[in-house]
């Protein structure tokens, strides 16, 4: 593969970049771009890559274990502890009705023995971690209910995979064909030995992490070189993924494992930072080789039976989700989102088929098609999602008509987008002056307690077109946007900009780098929600530290000013500020020139009147 | 004895030798609340309740502040437009400040021959306090002659520090002195010429 090794980095990268981009233009997501592109240049389509593609498959599930170390890093212990009602709960129903299910089916319609079919049906139980986290993580719903009851039930199954591996040799009914590279250490040991084994290298991992990995992270530190973190951050993950493959441990758990354990260490957003890229390539990856891997022929030649177990699976996963979920008391639309997004049949069952054809456990005729069906399951699931999105969760959002109940009468001047904390700060305060917004918020539950507590809150995503209409933008006279994610804005500033032009937009950013983007949209009203709270803090920091209050408060408001100014002077300087501001580097960069700026303009040049020092000298000569 | 209350206000209060002087001789004196109105209120945003309540628990109101323009700092204006209400301080049952006495505490530039006819300034400290006086009379007030340090800049240490403890000598004397000789006062141009 050397020799071809630039051939095929041009093949993935290029079908990355043209698929990928037209996916996220299309509104489908990333993954489903990548799935698509592993599709075009896999065997069926172009042809570019044939055989490899599993070969890519491995290589690009270290992408995944390198998203569970994060996930790991992401959630301290403490966390992790609070989370097992969750984990528990959700996730151990949803796996084990999942797999009852499929047991059964499996002995009465597929005719499989009772061992044969519980191994396919665990493999079937598992959802998509790399699937679900990507498409949650876009589309910023990490924190909702949704978001966080699929953490638990993937978190559970990623732990599940443990025993289920465990578990598969002893299904087999004929003695395991494993050669000699895949048993790796555990060869010829008496069960006893592989079970200390497995134990030892847990622990040794847990402990590892703090006696041994953060010191010579710290070590290495000191070198100040940045790449060789870089390289000792991958190191860290490939040597767990390797330790735990060697005693026949899901690597990504392991991976997980070590990323919880080092959740605490002052490394963590180093780490996270530097991993986070190989992380986002390798998934592409994954999930192109995911793509390309779909055996296309094996598709057309029984496409009804594929199609018949892609749907049937997928149903069936779906509906004992949806009851799960009904069970925990979600929200419709927070179920909707759940059991759409969990439906499918995840990466893990790609491993957990290998397993058992090593096994002997399936024919290898069924692990093929299913095989297929977990691959198409993974593709069909985006498609879901997006029907969900644009068809479903607008009618279940709210119980009431939305025609009827949601339009404003009147019409409001007012419309706010998204009420979470920084916007029912100023739907509060406009309340208080009297001025009731209309507001709208994609989380039905928080719809519902609002308009319990007799706010206009109604349910719905700010940046579908019909919506806005609905909410009243005709008549309205300002659309305020107290969403922090800088893509929505983008869009909401170019609604605004088309088909109503006459509604001032106020929006809200993150940092200088967002406000760069809407500024150069011609977004007027920009409010970094970095800026105020903490040159207030700055300046009650003057205040703690002696400085006269007033003083510290006219030096702050000055500071704001400048700063403001300074920005959209050098926005206009510099077009795409945000390409430009990219790296780490000139980041730094940038907070020189600022730094630099404010050195020249000399703050006690101010308050000339007031200063009676300065009258002394101006009057005693 | 009377209760004094201090309203203190100076936008510049770190940068001025004079008022230094002149709060830390009457710091933590008894009977003599001290309200640092630029501290308090660095955002001008008055808490009329509290501010009203201070009023009530107090027998003398000093507007202790630096001339600007001569006239007073924004904040004091501020404070005076904010807390004096109708119907508190002034107007029908406006009558909460009846019998308290008021005066401005004042330091200027201008030494007191420039506040003169005569003068660069034309006029008289007391003539340009007029806005005060006519205000304490509106809020039923018995409104005495201004405390001044004049010529601040070109005051020596020596001459600051024996100003600032009449400064202090000045509010003891009024915290003790009998009705009769307070009402004798208003005959006086400047209270710093008071002989008690």
């Amino acid at each position: 593969m050397s020799g071809h090794f630039l051939e095929s980095a041009l093949v993935y990268l290029g079908a990355a970049v043209v698929c990928v981009p037209v996916a996220k233009r299309l509104g489908l997501g990333s993954v489903l771009g990548y799935l698509l592109a592993g599709m075009l240049i896999g065997p069926f389509a172009l042809g570019f890559i044939g055989e490899e593609g599993d070969d890519i498959l491995h290589i690009a599930e270290f992408g995944v274990v390198i998203m569970l170390f994060l996930i790991g890093l992401e959630l301290e212990p403490k966390a992790f502890w609070r989370m097992r009602k969750q984990i528990l709960g959700l996730g151990g129903w949803q796996v084990l009705l999942t797999t009852l299910l499929f047991w059964l089916v499996g002995m009465a319609l597929w005719q499989l023995s009772w061992s044969a079919a519980l191994a396919l049906a665990l493999a079937l139980s598992m959802s998509s971690t790399a699937l679900v986290l990507q498409n949650m993580k876009e589309q910023g719903r990490m924190n909702t209910e949704a978001g966080k009851s699929a953490f638990a039930v993937l978190l559970f199954q990623d732990i599940a995979v443990i025993p289920i591996l465990a578990l598969l040799p002893l299904l087999a009914v004929a003695p395991a064909v494993t050669g000699a590279e895949e048993s790796g250490l555990l060869a010829g040991l008496s069960a006893w030995w592989q079970a200390a084994l497995i134990l030892g290298s847990i622990v040794a991992v847990i402990l590892s992490g703090r006696w041994l990995i953060v010191p010579l992270l710290r070590v290495v530190a000191q070198t100040r070189i940045r790449e060789l973190f870089v390289a000792s951050a991958l190191l860290l993950v490939v040597a767990v993924a390797v330790l735990m493959q060697a005693v026949g441990l899901s690597a990504a758990l392991g991976a997980f494992l070590a990323g919880v354990v080092l959740a605490n260490s002052e490394y963590r957003h180093a780490l996270e930072s530097d991993l986070e890229p190989f992380k986002g390539l390798l998934l592409g990856l994954f999930f192109m080789a995911v793509g390309a891997s779909i055996n296309f022929q094996l598709l057309l030649d029984d496409w009804l039976k594929v199609l018949v177990l892609v749907l049937g699976v997928m149903g069936c996963k779906g509906m004992i989700l949806a009851a799960i979920g009904k069970y925990f008391k979600f929200g419709t639309d927070q179920n909707f989102i759940f059991s759409f997004g969990l439906m499918q049949v995840g990466e893990f069952a790609f491993v957990l088929f290998a397993f058992m054809g090593q096994l002997g456990l399936l024919p290898v005729a069924d692990l093929q098609l299913f095989t297929a069906v977990t691959a198409l399951s993974m593709t069909l699931t985006p498609v879901f999602g997006l029907v969900n999105e644009r068809y479903l969760l607008p009618r279940v959002g709210t119980q009431q008509n939305p025609q009827a109940a949601d339009v404003p009468e009147g019409g409001k001047r007012v419309i706010l987008a998204g009420f979470g904390h920084f916007g029912s700060t100023i739907g509060r305060l406009l309340r208080a002056n009297g001025v009731e917004a209309t507001i709208l918020d994609y989380d039905a539950d928080q719809v519902e307690l609002l308009r319990k507590m007799g706010f206009k809150v109604f349910y719905g995503d700010a940046t579908r077109e019909d919506l806005l209409e609905l909410a009243g933008a005709a008549e309205a006279e300002m659309l305020i946007s107290a969403i922090p994610n800088v893509e929505t804005n983008l869009i909401l500033a170019e609604m605004v900009h088309k088909h109503h032009p006459h509604l001032k937009f106020f929006a809200r950013t993150r940092n200088r780098f967002d406000a760069y983007e809407l500024m150069e949209q011609g977004v007027q009203h920009i409010y970094r929600e970095t800026l105020d709270t903490s040159v207030r803090m700055g300046a009650e920091i003057l205040q703690s530290l002696g400085f006269r209050a007033y003083s510290a408060h006219r030096s702050a408001q000055d500071f704001m000013r400048f700063d403001e100014s300074a920005m959209s002077h050098l926005a206009l300087k510099k077009r795409n500020m945000k390409e430009y501001i990219q790296s780490v580097r000139e980041t730094i960069r940038w907070q020189e020139e600022l730094l630099l700026a404010d050195k020249d303009r000399s703050l006690s040049d101010q308050d000339h009147s007031w200063d009676s020092e300065a009258i002394r000298k101006n009057v005693m000569g | 004895m009377r209760r004094v209350l201090v309203l203190f206000a100076h936008p510049k209060f770190e940068k001025s030798r004079a008022n230094k002087a002149l709060v830390q001789a009457i710091a933590g004196l008894e009977g003599i609340t001290f309200h640092d109105l630029y501290e308090r209120y660095p955002h001008f945003q008055i808490d009329v309740a509290y501010e009203q309540k201070l009023l009530q628990q107090h027998d003398i109101i000093v507007w202790h502040h630096p001339i600007y323009w001569y006239s007073c700092p924004p904040l004091l204006k501020q404070w005076i437009d904010l807390v004096l209400e109708i119907g508190w301080a002034y107007g029908k049952g406006g009558e909460q400040l009846k019998g308290k006495y008021l005066f401005n505490a004042v330091s200027s530039g201008g030494s007191r021959e420039v506040y003169q006819p005569e003068g660069r300034n034309r006029f008289s400290l007391r003539q340009f306090l007029a806005p005060f006086e006519q205000t304490a009379w509106l809020c039923h007030l018995q409104y005495l002659p201004p405390f001044a340090v004049q010529g601040t800049h070109r005051l020596t240490e020596l001459e600051l520090e024996e100003v600032a403890l009449q400064y202090a000598q000045t509010l003891r004397q009024l915290q003790h002195a009998s009705d009769a000789s307070l009402s004798e006062l208003n005959a006086l141009e400047y209270l710093n010429d008071w002989k008690a």
